[in-house]
């Protein structure tokens, strides 16, 4: 099927987007904590785990959304928060800390809410899967059209919130599209190591579901697939699973020394760069000049600077103020 | 203001009331759980809905607590007001991720901007040989961790309002249960979980302590069957002459903490009375309370009857033993008047 040019060149402006804003964050966390690594110091402090690498799964499936639905993410939400629009600068200050980040400073980088774009995500491996199930019970109560979507790691196929939720999804037909992430390592265990079966598409079966390998860590590989599945949840057919083959090109969090994968298996990785696999496909079909590369380039990275110097730019909240916000 | 009625209820089905009362006033409250459908739920709360609201609406559920009341958060954060139940309290084990970690932190991690209001009902409490995986309150367990209200009736006038107000609430409310107040057939019969309840729809307010007796030379403060507990106790005390406060904390969270010191200021020696666990919880929290707010009002140490931090034991004389009865509070009373 014929895929509109807008929505290709979208998908690699919204690439070109989330590796800039995972360089920048990963330059801004590292400036202050080294030469003596200090988990504790910075900029941005805590843990950080950045997406580059993973792309592809987060913008080859924002085509298909529409306002309302909405999205559950990981401990590793950037790529997909950028991707589904949510505001970058107050999404940004939250990282920051800052009191005019999305949650006022009290969630960081691995809690990140949103309500519209409809985003949520968590600290907690395959925590999201449930929440997913429930936003689409309630699409379906109220009569609304829209969809769930659950992203997760190839680690969360393991917990029994993945069978639960595939479980529910499929007895009550609900519209959630369940997307696993595959970067085939949690954190240092490799997905041989600790899955029983190869692919978790396969897993789709024992929940009477459709379940599609994206075998190519590619935008238009996965465009295709989420097209399909999220249209079959919004007509009402009920829940799917796709699991893509991705590839975390840095350390499971930043400061992660990263020993666990070999030389040889990180070089691969460079190697199949989604991101300048893409552009070269763009350019080599015509979709895009140089000329109009450079302006999505100039044009996303001046969006991520503005979206930085405001969080930088703000105020930390009021130390009070971590009490606030308990209760309604 | 409610106007009271002669018509009594069982706790069991004033609760049921509230959540039928509450479902036909606003479409977006449902309830999922196991059992909750043609069985009614185990302990009725949700006893002839089914047949009232539609499977729809009371919804059945596979054993899958972590998929369930996530889906219950899921749904409160996208329009819907879910009551889930989790059937007994003990079962929290194989779900608390989503109680603590999700349920009761989004709000705050959003800064305010999204709102998780739900009722997560739940069964507690021991005294019928159920043993150590079906007797547990730990409702203090609930109460330390921040982000839910913790409310827990001890009579069906109670029951009802609270149930109303949690599902109102935009909060996440653990409305919990003991299942020797609710008036069930096949539990031990209790006087005290009948009583009169209003048939229209009317809140009691979460956080508010209710004094259930007065009394002028010592304070009880409990909750739940507990309170039937001080109540008897209290009978038999006044007949030595002895004047017992009961106070009814029907929330742990919020506490009603000037309640309690109100009550100590005016009767100046507190016992405080738990089904729950000693160490770390709902005792100490009282009598933290009290020290902190009303030390120079008290003629005595405070004292407190709890579970002796042991397991819930089966047998029946172990498991006596260890739970609060009127003998202990009335035994405890006279020494905390002899200090």
């Amino acid at each position: 099927m014929e895929i509109p040019q807008d929505h290709l060149v979208d998908m690699y402006s919204t690439m070109v987007k989330i590796r800039y804003f995972e360089e920048r964050i990963r330059e801004i966390y590292f400036a202050d904590k080294l030469p003596a690594f200090d988990i504790a110091a910075g900029e941005v402090p805590g843990e950080m785990h950045l997406a580059a690498g993973q792309e592809p799964v987060a913008v080859g499936t924002m085509p298909h959304l529409k306002a309302g639905d909405a999205i559950t993410a990981t401990h590793r939400p950037h790529h997909v928060a950028i991707a589904q629009g949510l505001d970058l600068k107050q999404m940004t200050a939250e990282i920051f800390g800052k009191a005019t980040g999305l949650g006022r400073g009290k969630g960081g980088h691995m809690h990140l809410f949103s309500t519209e774009p409809n985003f949520g995500c968590s600290g907690i491996i395959a925590e999201g899967m449930p929440v997913a199930v429930g936003a689409a019970l309630a699409f379906k109560k109220l009569g609304k059209d829209n969809v769930a979507i659950s992203f997760f790691g190839e680690g969360a196929a393991n917990q029994g919130a993945f069978h639960e939720s595939l479980n529910l999804a499929a007895l009550w037909n609900l519209p959630v599209v369940f997307i696993c992430e595959d970067n085939a390592y949690a954190i240092s265990v490799p997905k041989a190591a600790s899955t029983a079966i190869a692919d978790n598409s396969d897993r789709a079966s024992a929940y009477g579901m459709p379940g599609v390998l994206v075998p190519e860590n590619d935008p238009v590989a996965v465009y295709e697939v989420a097209r399909e599945a999220i249209a079959r949840a919004r007509a009402g057919d009920g829940p799917s699973l796709i699991e893509v083959k991705t590839d975390r090109l840095w350390g499971h969090f930043e400061g992660d020394a990263d020993a666990y994968r070999t030389d040889e298996y990180k070089e691969s990785m460079g190697g199949r760069d989604a991101l300048v696999a893409y552009e070269g496909r763009l350019l080599e079909e015509g979709v895009l000049t140089a000329a109009d590369r450079d302006a999505v380039i100039k044009k996303m990275h001046g969006e991520v600077d503005e979206a930085i110097d405001f969080a930088r730019n703000s105020p930390d909240p009021a130390p009070e103020d971590a009490l606030l916000h308990v209760f309604a | 203001m409610t106007t009271m009625t002669e018509r009594k209820l069982t706790t069991q089905k004033a609760i049921a009331e509230a959540i039928a009362q509450e479902m036909e006033r606003d479409d977006t409250v449902f309830a999922l759980g196991e059992d909750i459908g043609v069985y009614g739920g185990i302990f009725g709360a949700t006893e002839g809905l089914l047949g009232q609201f539609g499977a729809d609406r009371i919804m059945d559920t596979p054993i899958s607590e972590t998929g369930f009341i996530g889906a219950a958060i899921g749904a409160a954060t996208n329009g819907l007001r879910p009551i889930a139940e989790l059937m007994f309290v003990d079962f929290f084990g194989v779900c608390m991720d989503q109680i603590y970690n999700n349920m009761a932190k989004i709000h705050y991690f959003s800064g305010g901007n999204v709102k998780v209001p739900m009722v997560l009902m739940t069964a507690a409490g021991g005294g019928y040989s159920d043993a150590g995986q079906h007797s547990q309150t730990l409702w203090g367990t609930f109460a330390h961790l921040p982000g839910m209200k913790v409310v827990v009736p001890s009579n069906p006038y109670d029951a009802k309002g609270l149930m109303i107000s949690a599902i109102r609430d935009d909060n996440p409310v653990l409305y919990i249960f003991h299942k020797g107040v609710l008036g069930l057939g096949w539990m031990t019969n209790n006087p005290r979980a009948t009583g009169p309840v209003p048939e229209e729809a009317y809140t009691v307010p979460i956080g508010k302590a209710a004094v259930a007796r007065e009394g002028t030379d010592v304070t009880i403060a409990t909750i739940s069957l507990s309170v039937h507990r001080a109540l008897d106790a209290a009978e038999q005390l006044e007949s030595d002459g002895i004047s017992a406060e009961v106070l009814d904390l029907r929330s742990l969270v919020p506490l009603d903490r000037e309640a309690i010191l109100d009550s100590v200021r005016k009767t100046h020696r507190l016992l405080v009375v738990d089904e729950d666990y000693q160490s770390f919880g709902m005792t100490g929290e009282v009598i933290t309370t009290a020290v902190e707010g009303a030390f120079d009002y008290l003629d005595a140490p405070p004292a407190r009857i709890a579970i002796p931090d042991v397991p819930i034991p089966y047998a029946r004389v172990l498991e006596q033993f260890v739970l609060p009865n009127a003998d202990k509070i009335v035994a405890g009373v006279k020494s905390l008047l002899t200090a």
